[in-house]
């Protein structure tokens, strides 16, 4: 039940119609009416939101407001605060992040004979892979290809992601399946062995694998497991602050800040891959956010300031179903899972809108058009919000379908008095992925030498909008290729002798003399919750 | 005006509004979180916490992030456990009851009190997924501790000293690498791709999305798509 009495008298109008809804088989939108929904209500494409970077590789293009003021940032740190003749830690590869891309990108590097070591601001695991929910495509049915899996995610993407990086992608997504089964990831299969596999929105063959509706948590807490059993390092609650040039401006490591008492530390290495991930916790737009609490975009400045380019840093995904009440939970994530078990988009008046497998973005652009424009969203005491039909999952697959299949849904949504298998949810977009990144080549070699980029922070692998399922893949696939180039490249390059900061003072006086300078401390780290006002 | 709560951080008390969480209660009285702050959505464990209502007997495991404050709740959070995680080769162990015996012998030594059980933040039956794990039922012992965000609460009320997310961490790799079913289409199509059989398909793709972008809008916008 909802505590809201007027939530309960609109659920019965969904519910009435719940039957008749089911059998629906909605429409897809044209081309043209996707084209014209993004322009008019997808957030990307508000202007005043954006800003003219002035300085640095991608002077001139336009990034989220939030982020060009970080980008355009003061470091921590001036090139006198650290000791660089005496490095803390010495490595081959030095991985900063321990997501899922870190901890892929550490077992390989491992695995090629090289010593990796992971810096985490947070613990191990602490990351976005963790909170993924639905799953993670590969196409290994007979009725599907990696063709086909290429023209789902070069479409979804709006035809602009990079060739190289989606052939990658794809090729070696069946690859990556088995390398976690191998591990010991569980996913749901039939009992031939068979796996369980769904759609997501945008896919054309039913190619999501998945571990009930924890996906991330599963294969994060075995990567984890799987670093520990091989005694990788992992220097946790300690941050990245500024990436350490040599004197031929390659990557030689990184300046360390430990989180608690701020001491600064200096790691060195052969060749450095940034695995830090996204950016939710910016919150563009004021939007909520289904991302960790570390998603500050780090691993974007540290590699800006020493010159690596960004690609689609302007293009974000707003995840169409973020929860939209209770105030508890608003923004986190309600996976698509969801609606690839057959629940719907429902507005006020109990009337499928959509067909509710479109893409994200255009699904997201939907709703919003839903709650604004067209004005049939559910008014809550945290703003519009548009009902998805869980009670139509059981209606269709029977009961018992919800725990079996997403039983993080039902306890999410349980805490809180709401039972997601009689009552429908609210949902609105949520701040949930950052399309665009580092501009990588298909060895993951960012555009300065020996430096690499891995996982969220990488751009160019989905173009402008990313496909359900094809994060966690991302994650694994290009860890793991960052783990096995950045361990080549390592093996070839001798220690580096001479470290250096230089870049911070160059970055700082090209910043001062466009007039671009500010005093944010960069990068952010951590987001400022703490409450000032006492 | 808000209605406001009791409750006490570390024993300090704190006027919270009603309706927020444990984290953002912790925030709303000033704390910058450092430790102790993860996911933020329940999946990580990193916010595991233990409460206790004042005049109340019961202590209670949460996670921060997933629990609403009460009035008179005294909040101790846990931004640490010690559990201890033994050390193996997945490609050297076998799925039989030894291998439990070998890493993790305490388990045997479980007196059936059940606090595991009363502390899970996820509400799992903790001392029942041990109980299979100590058969050697590691199948069981998995789907049971699906759920499990390896908090630690559990453990930090076990006599025994046991770590249960740790053995059931190892009995779902177990059953994720050798107990459930091969995938045979899985193996094939790997091997497919290895052979080079979807290298040219691929690549006229690839040649396509440079110099014929509008073949494969056609493509993409024309494909069949399964129901």
């Amino acid at each position: 039940m909802y505590k809201i009495d007027r939530l309960n008298e609109l659920a019965k109008i969904v519910a009435e119609k719940r039957e008749a809804n089911a059998a629906l088989e909605p429409r897809r939108m044209t081309a043209e009416e996707k084209d014209d929904l993004l322009s008019h209500f997808h957030p990307d494409y508000k202007q005043d939101e954006f800003t003219v970077l002035s300085a640095g590789v991608n002077k001139g293009d336009k990034v989220p407001t939030q982020l060009a003021e970080l980008l355009q940032g003061k470091s921590r740190i001036s090139a006198d605060s650290v000791d660089l003749s005496k490095p803390d830690y010495d490595t081959d590869v030095l991985i900063i992040g321990g997501g899922g891309a870190g901890a892929s990108c550490a077992i390989e590097a491992d695995e090629a004979g090289v010593r990796a070591m992971i810096v985490t601001k947070l613990r191990i695991g602490d990351a976005n892979t963790m909170m993924a929910e639905g799953g993670i495509q590969a196409a290994d049915k007979p009725n599907d290809s990696p063709a086909i899996h290429y023209i789902d995610a070069f479409g979804g993407g709006h035809f602009a992601a990079k060739p190289e990086l989606v052939k990658k992608l794809v090729t070696k997504a069946p690859e990556a399946i088995q390398w976690l089964n191998k591990l010991g990831v569980e996913f749901d299969k039939e009992p031939d062995g068979t796996m369980v596999t769904t759609h997501g929105g945008g896919t054309s063959r039913k190619r999501m694998h998945a571990a009930k509706d924890y996906s991330g948590a599963e294969i994060m807490r075995t990567l984890r497991d799987e670093v520990i059993n091989r005694g990788i390092p992992v220097i946790d609650f300690t941050a990245a602050i500024e990436i350490i040039l040599d004197e031929n401006g390659r990557a030689a490591g990184a300046v360390l800040m430990n989180m608690e008492t701020k001491q600064l530390l200096v790691a060195r290495a052969k060749a450095v891959v940034i695995a830090t991930g996204g950016a939710g916790r910016l919150h563009y737009q004021g939007f909520p956010t289904s991302n960790h609490y570390g998603a500050t975009a780090d691993g974007l400045i540290l590699g800006y300031r020493v010159g690596a380019k960004l690609l689609y840093a302007d293009t974000l995904q707003y995840h169409p179903t973020g929860t939209g009440y209770p105030e508890q939970i608003f923004g986190a994530l309600v996976t698509e899972k969801v609606r690839s078990l057959g629940a719907k988009l429902v507005n006020i008046d109990g009337e499928v809108f959509m067909h509710p497998l479109e893409t994200r973005d255009v699904t997201a652009a939907s709703i919003i058009r839903e709650c604004t424009a067209r004005d049939k969203g559910i008014e809550t005491n945290l703003g519009k919000a548009i009902w998805l039909d869980t009670p139509m999952i059981e209606l269709i697959h029977g009961e018992g379908t919800i725990e079996k299949r997403i039983p993080a849904m039902l306890r999410m949504f349980g805490k809180y008095g709401i039972d997601i298998r009689k009552e429908p949810i609210l949902v609105y977009p949520t701040l949930h992925y950052q399309n665009g990144g580092l501009d990588i080549t298909d060895e993951c070699a960012t555009g300065v030498e020996n430096l690499y980029a891995a996982g969220e922070a990488a751009g160019g692998i989905h173009g402008r909008n990313r496909l359900m399922g094809n994060s966690l893949l991302d994650v694994i696939v290009f860890g793991r290729n960052a783990g096995i180039y950045a361990a080549a490249k390592a093996k070839e390059t001798a220690v580096p002798e001479k470290l250096t900061l230089a870049h911070i003072e160059k970055f700082n006086r090209e910043l001062e003399e466009c007039g671009a300078a500010n005093d944010t401390a960069s990068p952010m780290l951590l987001p400022h919750y703490a409450r000032k006002d006492m | 005006m808000e209605n406001m709560l009791n409750v006490y951080l570390f024993g300090k008390k704190y006027e919270i509004p009603a309706g927020l969480t444990i984290m953002t209660a912790m925030e709303y009285a000033g704390y910058e979180l450092v430790r102790g702050c993860g996911c933020r959505n329940g999946f990580c464990g990193a916010c595991a916490t233990i409460y206790r209502i004042k005049g109340q007997v019961e202590l209670h495991g949460c996670l921060a992030c997933q629990t609403e404050v009460e009035e008179g709740m005294y909040v101790a959070t846990l931004p640490f456990f010690p559990l201890e995680k033994r050390i193996y080769s997945i490609e050297e162990i076998k799925p039989d009851q030894q291998i439990m015996m070998q890493l993790y012998p305490e388990i045997y030594a479980c007196i059936g009190c059940n606090a595991c059980t009363k502390a899970c933040t996820q509400e799992l039956n903790v001392m029942q997924y041990i109980a299979y794990a100590q058969r050697g039922e590691y199948e069981k012992c998995a789907e049971e501790s699906f759920d499990c965000v390896m908090c630690g609460v559990c453990s930090s009320r076990c006599p025994a000293g046991i770590s249960h997310p740790q053995v059931a961490m190892l009995a779902r790799r177990l059953n994720g690498k050798y107990i459930a079913p091969e995938c045979g289409h899985l193996n094939d199509r790997v091997g497919e791709i290895n052979e080079g059989i979807y290298d040219a398909e691929i690549a006229q793709l690839m040649a396509k999305s440079v110099d014929n972008i509008q073949e494969i809008k056609d493509m993409y916008n024309n494909r069949e798509i399964e129901k």
